[in-house]
């Protein structure tokens, strides 16, 4: 085992380990700082793949914009921030039940995949990463679409919040 | 190579075959050298950190005609020293109620936060920590693990000051961190990398960015000033209304380290509006002598910018948290993306002309004088508006 | 070890560890001797009356939401400001028809006034 394969379990328990935390945690606003965690982590294993765009990505919008609504709405909504309560209801059973369906079903399907086997393509030299990603979201014949299309779903989104908090006001 | 032309490399290597003489192999070797260098490169910032408090006593003491610290060592150079035991010295006291472990990780992330911009910060070439391809973004992004520590430290001290204020900065920051990543876009786009280091090596020595687009430079100022929650945004630890604070709570060496992180990132700041807009350690070709005074060049011209940042804290008074977000939303983030898309197209017209600074400069200068009449023909609009009413009002009576 | 994520990780340990260390000696050099008055919540000398945790205007969760939605953009800017000056001129156009329609939203929440703090 190298050293980059140890990295990778140490933060893939990081994950992991906070994720069953945001669940199990009786705390509203701990579970919001152990999703902190969790995004932190998978934005390390982003890094080590070498990624850095997309783990900074990571970052800046989960980390910098998502959870803090996140805490926002904890802290908007409760009337008691310690607000503790039970973290399982009556339903628990059938959600393992169905957790554990799709997880074997993935299982399933993932080992006939030979993508496991594949070598990592070599990495690009990282001035050009950000140039290829640039020029790859503005070409008409790759992924010019896609890129006014979320320009769209963001508007979309900020009329749809802005107009159901009008509509609360 | 030697110390005197390329220095960290120098030490790099010569610590690595240090190391590897031991009989460490290469990859252990090369990471234990690159810790050993951060750990020098972050208590150089520590110790820097400890100038800066003195230097911050002292300037402002001379904005509100005092004379500052003057009492240990020559010009009172030893007080942050007094400071630092005092701060050590003084007791620890975590309120009732507390949440104890985010309560202590908060002043720990904030420092984090601000030292991790220091691993981006080119201080001469081939003198910096490391080049990321994607350091704006990097520098986002360690500003909002500053923002967390913000509402970490409101939530946990159990005060209804420490959340206030900690809502408050949440909103200052988010908010402001719009224009200036618009700002930042704009160098992105003038230099055509994110990286730091590319982004010096852009400016020619004569032209650095801030000549191309002024405004921009301006942008970035205002809001990097709302970034760092110092005056007149300093909203978050207003004393007057909400004595400090998400800080409220926090007393001896955890305080130290929320105040000193604050200043470090101030300085910080004022390194990237030197890097951004004012060529970082170019200075008329002076850095080709040796990286050594290419950093003295950075650190300089860092320290001058953030003693404007400090100008411009003492000079003007705090303003109120409806006009904080207005300005932003209502002014900064629209003239910010006006600047953007405008900057896109006479960039991209111009580009390889030896009209494009010139085109930039004067699209610019349109621009500010356009927002300067829209302003004018608003703010006459308001006062018409109001002397309508106040007359009305008189007239009723 | 091309990997520069690394160096930046240990960045982040060494900059957890100085502000511990602060800590540490703070701890060791410290007194300690709580007691309940010294200890109560700081409110200007006034006992506090209610719960320390109180509710917030839902105006901080709209400003939170226009945010995000603008970090998103930003995001998708970035790549694009830096691979400008290789495109051709349509590309320009192309990231000012995506800022406008993320500006017409913002016009938007202005025009429903919920950019109004109260």
């Amino acid at each position: 085992m190298n050293a980059s394969q140890v990295l990778f379990l140490v933060f893939a328990a990081l994950t992991l380990g906070s994720a069953l935390m945001v669940v199990t945690t009786k705390k509203m606003i701990h579970a919001a700082f152990w999703l902190i965690a969790t995004l932190f982590g998978v934005a390390a294993l982003y890094a080590l793949l070498n990624a850095g765009f997309i783990a900074m990505v990571q970052l800046v919008v989960y980390v910098g914009a998502i959870a803090i609504l996140f805490i926002f709405a904890v802290m908007l909504t409760r009337k008691d921030l310690r607000d503790s309560a039970k973290s399982l209801n009556a339903n628990w059973g059938w959600a393992a039940l169905f957790s554990a369906l799709m997880f074997g079903g993935f299982a399933i399907l993932l080992r006939q995949w030979d993508g496991f086997g594949m070598k990592e393509a070599g990495a690009l030299p990282a001035t050009d990463m950000i140039t290829k990603l640039g020029t790859a979201l503005v070409t008409p014949t790759q992924y010019l679409l896609p890129f006014e299309v979320a320009s769209v779903l963001l508007l979309a989104a900020l009329i749809g919040a802005v107009y159901v908090a009008a509509t609360n006001k | 190579m030697t110390f005197w032309t390329d220095p960290f490399n120098f030490l790099f290597a010569w610590l690595s075959g240090v190391f590897q003489g031991w009989g460490m192999n290469e990859v252990l070797a090369t990471v234990l050298v690159w810790f050993v260098g951060i750990l020098l490169l972050v208590t150089f910032a520590m110790v820097l950190d400890i100038f800066l408090v003195w230097v911050e006593r002292k300037v402002v003491a001379r904005f509100q005609d005092r004379l500052g610290p003057n009492r240990i060592g020559p010009f009172g150079i030893f007080q942050p020293f007094a400071d630092i035991v005092k701060l050590l010295i003084k007791e620890d006291i975590t309120p009732i109620g507390a949440d104890v472990i985010l309560f202590n990780l908060a002043p720990i992330f904030s420092m984090m936060s601000v030292l991790l911009l220091w691993a981006i910060l080119p201080f001469a070439p081939k003198m910096y920590g490391v080049d990321l391809n994607v350091a704006m973004l990097y520098l986002v992004a360690a500003g909002s693990i500053g923002t967390l520590s913000v509402i970490m430290a409101g939530w946990s001290s159990n005060n209804k000051y420490a959340l206030m204020g900690s809502f408050r900065t949440v909103a200052q920051m988010i908010s402001y961190e719009v224009p200036m990543v618009a700002a930042i876009l704009v160098v992105t786009l003038m230099a055509g990398t994110m990286g730091t280091v590319g982004i010096v090596e852009a400016q020619q020595p004569f032209v650095p960015f801030w000549v191309y687009s002024p405004l921009a430079l301006l942008i970035f100022l205002i809001s990097a000033i709302a970034e760092l929650g110092r005056s007149p945004f300093d909203l978050n630890e207003a004393e007057s209304e909400i004595v400090a604070g998400f800080h409220i709570e926090y007393t001896g060496m955890k305080f130290g380290l929320f105040y000193a992180g604050e200043l470090l990132h101030s300085f910080t700041f004022g390194g990237f509006i030197a890097l951004l807009f004012f060529g970082g350690y170019r200075f008329f070709g002076l850095e080709n002598l040796s990286p050594i005074v290419g950093a003295i060049i950075f650190l300089a011209k860092a320290m001058f910018f953030y003693w404007v940042i400090m100008w411009v804290k003492y000079t003007v008074p705090r303003i109120r948290i409806d006009h904080m977000l207005a300005f932003n939303w209502k002014f900064l983030t629209p003239l910010a993306f006006i600047l953007l898309m405008v900057t896109a197209l006479v960039n991209r017209l111009l580009l390889g002309s030896a009209w494009l600074v010139p085109g930039l400069f004067v699209s610019n200068l349109i621009l500010i004088w356009l927002t300067i009449e829209y302003l004018k023909s608003q703010a006459r609009k308001t006062r018409a508006q109001e002397e309508a009413s106040v007359q009305s009002v008189a007239a009723e009576a | 070890m091309q990997n520069p994520w690394i160096y930046v990780g240990l960045f982040m340990i060494v900059g957890m560890l100085i502000p511990i260390a602060a800590l540490v000696v703070a701890r060791l050099l410290a007194p300690r001797k709580p007691n309940a008055i010294k200890q109560s919540t700081y409110e200007c000398g006034i006992e506090t009356v209610g719960d320390n945790w109180v509710q917030f205007k839902a105006q901080y969760y709209i400003f939170g939401l226009v945010f995000l939605v603008f970090d998103v953009e930003t995001v998708f800017l970035f790549p694009w400001a830096v691979s400008l000056n290789k495109l051709p001129l349509f590309a320009v156009f192309e990231g000012i028809i995506f800022i406008l329609i993320l500006l017409a939203g913002l016009a938007y929440a202005w025009k429903k006034g919920m950019l109004e703090w109260v």
